[in-house]
């Protein structure tokens, strides 16, 4: 078992044609991902990478019976982007792009909510089931299936979680990027629940940093709803308050969001923490025995 | 992006919230005529830096004499204000904001942000205005207000009604709130704003409300449809080094230490920062060099890092995903060799095309020390900044 995709999961791309979309979208093809076509307004009809170009997401849907989107598509359109896979009966969107105004994920939040379509991101790495399906932009060869769930608000460390968890040859069950925006689509707990609830994950890893309560708001969250064992590490403890780290969710605000805190109520829930992104996997074996 | 107060009020007025009268000036000469063309005798005056706590720091007077305001102009524009906000070299001050005087009978406090809990724009309000924000917040929580902006309802005017109630306004007053209130969350929406804040929002000795003070923070992934704001930007308010960063489409903070850091992805950039300390060594900045790093940006990245003299080690971390570890590899010699770097470079590749860029390294014969994990990286580097090897 894995969550949210597997190797039957069949997926479009939106922004196809564009360069990043399309060398990573050869990538996620030789991983094994059932791309079945891609959107670019105005090339429809058209062949990229030897499958159907559609001018518009509901077209691609009931032509090809997509139920996934990964979107590349710059930033400026990206809200309208999401939308209309939401609105066209798309039920889970990953969106790459980085720099999509704040106010624009306000709304967009909303209304996939509503439509109960499942967001992840935007600006994050996306999603894998090793072995099975890469909706995202991870290197694959790191990843191995297994039984390691893993959910970060970073790209790279969630890299380095899995590279961890494979040299000890855990593997992972899935791995997903919920993205370092203040508004993202989906929460730690949103995936935290989904790994709960999915036979095959034995533990799982969830790697945060600084900025708003999410890890707060996971820490209370797995107290009360998670069985699994936990480990975490928390990024940006040497990171000055006020000033932004690269991602636009990464500020320490008025006292609140620091990696401390953090790390305080993980361990008041139970969560195995580890203060150095080198011993995740570590962190992992310590507490599962394996 | 931060605004100046005075930009902040021009855009106040914009949106027909009610602020003092007043001009910024450049110049004593410039101060001076404003003074005279705003019709009073009693004004305040101000220090136009990106920094709070001005008053304390003496940035902010009272004057009731148009030398003052000279004198005053004459002792901040080109100098720098050092307050608890800014480093210990201060901001420098460009302009003056000469105002009218305002009566004032109490201070309220108002503030809008994006919740990140809630997921929604929310406006704050406080009659404990003129203080620390912070402080209240955290002491006495139970004293701020708070309103949600629906993001498909949009803007309701029985949210300021709930606003004002709460403060204790007299009807005239919820009647000026309200227009307020409706200005201030048109204006977030409209400008993309991350913050804007009102404190003190006061009561004037006639009984009217007027804002004092405003602070907005723009969203920096919206300058591209906010060009009026992007104009307004005032790069003698940023560090050097983080907008020459920026202009590269790098990511950089400077920290006070020794260990210069490049990293792709923000995450393993603090991660990395982390890993440093834990080892006993000290970073000496954040830099993310991003997903699309090519040969240039990476020599541009190693001229902000050794701008920074402090600097006696690199380590360049890379788990390439996006970034190719061999077009790093490339950049990497191009810029050593180059430059002439002469302090050690601890670098560790992972990931996307990482055998050929470590070959690239193995092949060169430059001070490179290669890192086969992140642990080892950063025991290199710290061992490195301490001299014990080179």
């Amino acid at each position: 078992m894995s969550i949210l995709i597997n190797k039957d999961t069949k997926v479009i791309c939106q922004g196809f044609t564009g360069g990043q979309a399309t060398q990573h979208c050869i990538q996620c093809i030789e991983y094994g991902t059932q791309l079945v076509g891609g959107v670019t307004p105005g090339k429809g009809g058209q062949t990229h990478l030897d499958l159907p170009v559609f001018n518009s997401v509901k077209e691609a849907v009931s032509q090809t019976g997509a139920t996934a989107s990964i979107i590349f598509v710059p930033a400026p359109f990206c809200k309208a982007s999401i939308l209309e896979a939401a609105e066209s009966g798309i039920s889970l969107i990953i969106c790459i792009t980085e720099g999509i105004p704040t106010i624009d994920m306000l709304e967009v939040k909303v209304r996939c909510d509503n439509l109960g379509v499942r967001l992840i991101g935007p600006n994050c790495p996306g999603i894998i089931t090793p072995g099975e399906c890469k909706m995202g932009i991870m290197p694959g060869d790191i990843h191995l299936p297994g039984k390691v769930g893993v959910i970060s608000r970073s790209g790279t460390l969630t890299y380095e979680a899995v590279k961890q968890t494979t040299d000890l040859g855990f593997g992972q069950t899935s791995c997903v990027g919920i993205g370092g925006d203040p508004v993202p689509g989906s929460s730690f707990i949103d995936i935290l629940d989904l790994f709960q609830n999915d036979p095959k994950t034995e533990a799982i890893v969830m790697v945060g940093e600084i900025g708003g309560t999410a890890e707060e708001a996971a820490a209370e969250f797995i107290q009360s709803n998670v069985t699994k064992p936990v480990v975490s590490y928390i990024a940006g403890v040497t990171a000055p308050a006020g000033k932004r780290m690269g991602h636009a969710g990464a500020i320490i605000a008025g006292g609140k969001g620091t990696a401390e805190d953090k790390f305080k109520a993980l361990e008041k829930a139970g969560v195995h923490t580890v203060k150095s992104p080198a011993d995740i996997g570590k962190g992992v074996a310590e507490i599962t025995g394996w | 992006m931060n605004l100046h107060e005075y930009q902040a009020k021009q855009l106040f007025r914009d949106y027909g919230i009610a602020v003092s009268d007043g001009i910024a000036a450049s110049s004593a000469k410039e101060a001076e005529k404003a003074a005279l063309s705003l019709g009073v005798s009693k004004w305040v005056v101000k220090a136009q830096v990106h920094a709070g706590g001005r008053g304390k720091a003496g940035g902010v007077e009272v004057v009731d004499k148009i030398e003052k305001v000279r004198e005053f102009a004459d002792k901040w524009i080109g100098a720098n204000l050092v307050t608890f906000q800014t480093d210990a070299d201060g901001q420098p001050v460009n302009q003056i904001l000469v105002e009218t005087c305002t009566e004032i009978e109490n201070e309220l406090y108002l503030g809008a942000v994006i919740d990140r809990a809630s997921q929604r724009l929310v406006v704050m309000a406080s009659t404990e205005g003129g203080v620390n924000i912070e402080e209240v917040a955290e002491k006495t929580p139970e004293k701020i207000f708070k309103v949600e902006v629906d993001p498909i309802e949009g803007i309701n005017a029985m949210d300021a009604d709930k606003l004002s109630s709460l403060l204790g306004l007299n009807d005239s007053q919820s009647s000026q709130f309200r227009s307020i209130y409706k200005g201030m969350a048109k204006l977030f929406l409209e400008k993309d704003l991350a913050l804007l804040e009102v404190n003190p929002l006061v009561i004037t000795g006639s009984g009217d409300l007027l804002c004092l003070d405003a602070k907005i923070n723009i969203d920096s992934n919206a300058l591209y449809r906010q060009e009026a704001l992007n104009e307004m930007r005032d790069t003698s308010q940023e560090d050097e080094r983080e907008s020459k960063a920026a202009e590269w489409d790098l990511s950089y903070v400077a920290l006070d230490g020794n260990i210069g850091c490049m990293v792709n992805g923000a995450g393993l950039a603090m991660g990395t920062m982390d890993i440093i300390k834990l080892h006993g060594g000290e970073p000496a900045n954040f830099l993310d060099v991003g997903g699309t790093a090519d040969a240039k940006r990476v020599a541009e990245a190693f001229k902000i890092i050794l701008s920074d003299k402090n600097v006696n080690t690199v380590l360049i971390n890379i788990f390439g995903g996006i970034v190719r570890c061999d077009v790093i590899a490339d950049g990497i010699v191009e810029a050593l060799t180059v430059m002439g770097v002469s302090v050690p470079v601890v670098v560790r590749l992972e990931g996307n095309n990482a055998k050929v860029g470590l070959k690239t390294l193995d092949e060169c014969d430059l001070n490179i020390i290669p890192a086969s994990n992140l642990q080892e990286a950063a025991e290199l580097a710290v061992k490195a900044s301490k001299g014990e090897i080179s």
